[in-house]
């Protein structure tokens, strides 16, 4: 009950109090670069969530098991960086070959977050204190929290889409056209997401 | 062509025939729609502003002067922001349509009766500069401007936010002071479970609004006087207000605590909770605004259940009270994709296979 009460908050946290772009304002290059149409949102929401889950776990790995290990902690963010951008041209490759159907669907998505922030930021928080029980993230733990950051990020891209695609037909002065309406809108949007602050299933 | 004729008609047959010519080039060619109505973007808004005048008297008389002179300084401040706006962006001037004085009022209504007053006039200028008029004026709005300028407060200056008066009647709690806790603190923090008595002794206070709150929401039947004259003038709808506090109705009866749901416990939760805070407001006069509710019948019914359901999680389980305002934002960034969604069918379209 315990460890299901931590990962009801960890989703809870990663979607919508701590959402990646809404709160932490990371990501922000793909959150402003593929919300134009919905439909590439939703592609590049899916290849997020691909790749944060796939980052999630084997950083996990590595830091448990060699960081942690051999005492080199300082080294992190670097062997992360290099480990993530390594397996998703790998995970690529592979896709490409066994599964062309999904290579397709996450096109050119999936390179262009290989070194993105978000996800950088989602491997870092794994090796923090879990907030909920107090103790370093379980491999399970870490696993539910690169999804759920995943559909954080999808969530709040897919609503910006949207809001965008509405925004096209909006009579916008001409300084603010463009990427400055953008962020004006991604701020807004942050303002109403702070109604979900505190939010606690288990008080 | 005309065919010759033998006798020449009268002279004066000849000009009622160039009448009828005359008469015919100059009719009318437009394109659709061609039913008009003498209803304008002015005209709806001085009825709103109209609706909102028994509050406004109600927060008068339980927080006094006070009330009217921040509603006063939030219009004030709302409509030369929009004037000044207009007239950098050297666009024509959108105040005659008095929506700036709408925004002003809601923003006001909003706020507590003890918050500066230089606060309000802040708030304001946020709501109508950033969250209306960057994005083109009325209509191309797609987040509700009073309710943006609240939550920007809310995020600036959450402690003057959140310092309550008490009514000039005696405060809910029945300690006189300057500051009162809102009902729904009351129920957050000091509501025990036991003293269900209480909530059933205030909800005749809730209802007339001799409790403490923003100005003009605590008074449900304020609220429900000017919410009548928009049904009749048809200018809100009965399908975002009913199904919005029936959803928070029916969760606050089924999640009250008590594990039973046909005691007068179980029925007492719900009725305190939709009284209470600014859902009435909300439901009423800020959920229904015409810009950032959804156009469809269907699309209408969803946006309201998602406000109710969010306004219920986040009174129940988040870390502020009230949720009405916070829902209402929420629910406006899924608009477009509710719209999108419950689009009515072309008559005779075939529905297409993907």
């Amino acid at each position: 009950m315990e460890s299901f009460a931590s990962l009801i908050g960890i989703s809870v946290s990663a979607i919508f109090i701590s959402n990646f772009v809404l709160s932490r304002f990371l990501g922000l290059c793909p959150f402003l670069g593929v919300s134009k149409k919905i439909s590439s949102a939703v592609g590049m929401g899916m290849a997020v969530i691909f790749v944060m889950v796939i980052a999630s776990g084997f950083t996990w790995i590595i830091n448990r098991f060699v960081l942690l290990r051999f005492d080199v902690e300082f080294l992190r963010t670097i062997v992360f960086i290099l480990v993530i951008a390594a397996l998703v041209q790998l995970v690529e490759m592979a896709l490409q070959k066994y599964s062309p159907a999904l290579y397709e669907a996450l096109g050119i998505f999936l390179p262009l977050i290989t070194t993105n922030c978000a996800v950088l930021g989602v491997a870092l928080i794994n090796t923090e204190i879990n907030p909920i029980t107090g103790l370093q993230f379980t491999f399970f733990e870490t696993i539910v929290n690169g999804t759920m950051s995943g559909v954080g990020f999808m969530l709040a891209l897919v609503l910006m889409a949207g809001l965008r695609e509405k925004l096209e037909l909006s009579n916008t002065p001409e300084i603010l056209e463009g990427l400055p309406i953008s962020f004006i809108t991604a701020g807004l949007m942050a303002l109403a997401f702070l109604g979900f602050a505190g939010l606690n299933f288990f008080a | 062509m005309t065919t010759p004729s033998v006798t020449r008609p009268k002279p004066d047959f000849q000009s009622q025939v160039n009448d009828v010519k005359r008469e015919t080039v100059s009719l009318h060619i437009s394109s659709s729609p061609h039913i008009r109505h003498g209803e304008s973007v002015r005209g709806i808004m001085l009825w709103v502003i109209a609706a909102l005048i028994p509050s406004l008297i109600a927060s008068v008389i339980f927080f006094g002067f006070q009330a009217l002179f921040l509603t006063s300084v939030s219009v004030i401040s709302a409509v030369l922001a929009e004037w000044l706006i207009s007239h950098l962006l050297k666009r024509p001037s959108s105040t005659g349509d008095f929506s700036a004085v709408v925004t002003g009022l809601l923003l006001a209504y909003n706020v507590s009766p003890l918050l500066p007053w230089w606060m309000v006039a802040i708030g304001s200028v946020f709501a109508i500069g950033v969250a209306k008029m960057a994005f083109g004026g009325l209509g191309g709005n797609f987040i509700n401007p009073a309710l943006a300028g609240r939550a920007f407060l809310m995020a600036s200056y959450p402690a003057a936010m959140t310092s309550w008066k008490a009514t000039g009647f005696g405060s809910l709690s029945g300690i006189d002071g300057i500051t009162s806790a809102t009902p729904l603190e009351y129920f957050k923090s000091g509501f025990s479970g036991e003293n269900i008595s209480e909530l059933q002794n205030a909800l005749g206070n809730l209802f007339i609004g001799n409790v403490g709150g923003c100005i003009g929401e605590t008074s449900v039947i304020a609220l429900l006087i000017g919410a009548m004259l928009l049904w009749y003038k048809k200018i809100i709808g009965f399908r975002i207000p009913l199904f919005y506090i029936g959803t928070v109705f029916f969760l606050f009866w089924i999640f009250n605590g008590s594990g039973d749901v046909f005691s007068s416990r179980a029925l007492t939760i719900p009725l305190y909770q939709i009284l209470s805070g600014g859902l009435m407001l909300g439901a009423l006069f800020m959920a229904t605004d015409m810009v950032t509710s959804p156009i469809t019948p269907t699309g209408k019914i969803i946006f309201a259940l998602g406000c109710g359901i969010l306004t219920f999680v986040i009174r129940k389980f988040g870390g502020y009270p009230e949720g009405v305002s916070y829902s209402i934002l929420l629910m406006n960034l899924f608009v477009p994709h509710i719209e999108r969604y419950t689009k009515p069918r072309i008559y005779g379209e075939v529905k297409k296979r993907d």
